[in-house]
């Protein structure tokens, strides 16, 4: 651990480098334009469930991480139990 | 019972994001449940050294004015699973913060949490007061040089005034966390030193952090310096602030005065 951590230790500029440049790019893209794309998807996904169940916006958790090429989006939605048996 | 700590200053760039997240990091890795929140709305940097800032999708702003739930903006650290994060909206408007909204988002992370650490924006306006609002005790971010102590100074008068405890009479826990410390420079008379510091602002002492590249480094990868660093100078007096924090009795440890010695010797090419 030791070892691995005092060779890892020389730069860690470049990682700070990259870490900006990411969060730069998402940050400026959204810059100006109204649109949150975050936002408008569980706006959405929050309509689309809603005319089939009763649903919370609760219910609805959307996890994000931004990356160079690709962002994965996670979406966890809590349905009530009953309903899963219906469908 | 969750305690809520304001972290601040009044002088901007003196250690309160840094200290926010190593002392939320070391709390959590003590076994406490945390919640660090951004509070500098506009200018938000405590997801970037907390090393979220990929994962933000909701912030403080939206919780308070209802697009999102708490539990939507919380970001749950993936190093430390007690650690979490409610990270600072990034728009201009001044007024996003509203005092009824900030009572409410605090009143329901206490019910959550052991510890909600509130970091300051710098500066004595509207952020910054309602950061304190709530707290139940402060740590006044000090670096051992003139202009920031004057500003601690000014901090200190106000969370004796504007917060909630202050207003209904009852004693706000003040500590002061000297951060950047240089104990060659101290000893060498070119910086305030620790007595003198504590003899101005008159507050209980809960550590001394010591200047060191370890700090920059942890920042850069994006790690409270407690997880990245545990065994260096910052990373162990941030520990035993945090156990001061829990209210153990840990003497507190000048910043060993041998490394100011080596680190003049050998450290003058990086400064
Ligand atoms: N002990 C330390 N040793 C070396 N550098 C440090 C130390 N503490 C903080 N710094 C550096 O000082 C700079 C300011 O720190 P930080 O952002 O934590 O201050 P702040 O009080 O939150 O600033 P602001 O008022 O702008 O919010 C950062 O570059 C940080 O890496
Ligand atoms: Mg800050």
């Amino acid at each position: 651990m030791k070892l691995l951590s005092f060779l890892t230790r020389r730069g860690s500029a470049p990682v700070a480098r990259e870490r900006l440049q990411i969060v730069l790019a998402h940050e400026r893209a959204l810059n100006g334009s109204s649109g949150d794309l975050v936002r408008i998807l569980q706006e959405e996904i929050l309509a689309v469930v809603a005319r089939h169940v009763k649903i919370e916006r609760d219910m609805v958790q959307i996890k994000l991480d931004r990356g160079d090429s690709i962002s994965t989006l996670e979406i966890d939605i809590h349905m009530p139990g009953e309903v899963v048996s219906v469908i | 019972m969750a305690k809520v700590l304001v972290v601040t200053s009044g002088k901007g760039g003196v250690g309160k994001t840094t200290s926010t997240a190593a002392l939320g990091a070391a709390l959590a890795q003590g076994g406490q449940t945390v919640v660090v929140v951004d509070f500098d709305v506009g200018l938000r940097n405590l997801d970037l050294v907390m090393g979220a800032e990929r994962r933000v999708v909701f912030d403080l702003v939206n919780v308070i004015q209802g697009d999102a739930k708490l539990a939507q903006a919380l970001i749950r650290d993936k190093r430390v699973d007690t650690l979490s994060l409610l990270p600072a909206s990034q728009t201009r408007d001044k007024d996003a913060l509203t005092p009824e909204g900030v009572a409410r988002v605090i009143a329901e992370l206490r019910e959550k949490f052991d510890w909600v650490i509130c970091d300051s924006p710098a500066g004595i306006e509207r952020g910054a007061t309602l950061a304190m609002r709530h707290a139940d005790l402060a740590v006044v971010v000090t670096n051992p040089e003139v202009s920031s102590v004057r500003d601690s100074d000014r901090i200190i008068g106000l969370l004796d005034s504007k917060t909630e405890r202050a207003e209904r009479g009852e004693r706000m826990e003040k500590h002061l966390l000297l951060t950047r410390y240089d104990t060659g420079r101290a000893n060498r008379g070119e910086m305030l030193k620790t007595e003198d510091v504590l003899e101005i602002l008159s507050i209980p002492l809960l550590g001394i952090i010591p200047e060191s590249q370890e700090v920059l480094r942890a920042s850069n990868i994006g790690s409270p310096v407690t997880l990245s660093s545990p065994d260096s100078a910052p990373g162990r007096a941030y520990f035993d602030a945090a156990r001061r924090l829990r209210g153990e009795v840990v003497p507190v440890a000048a910043p060993d005065e041998k490394r100011g010695l080596v680190q003049r010797l050998f450290g003058r090419r990086v400064a």
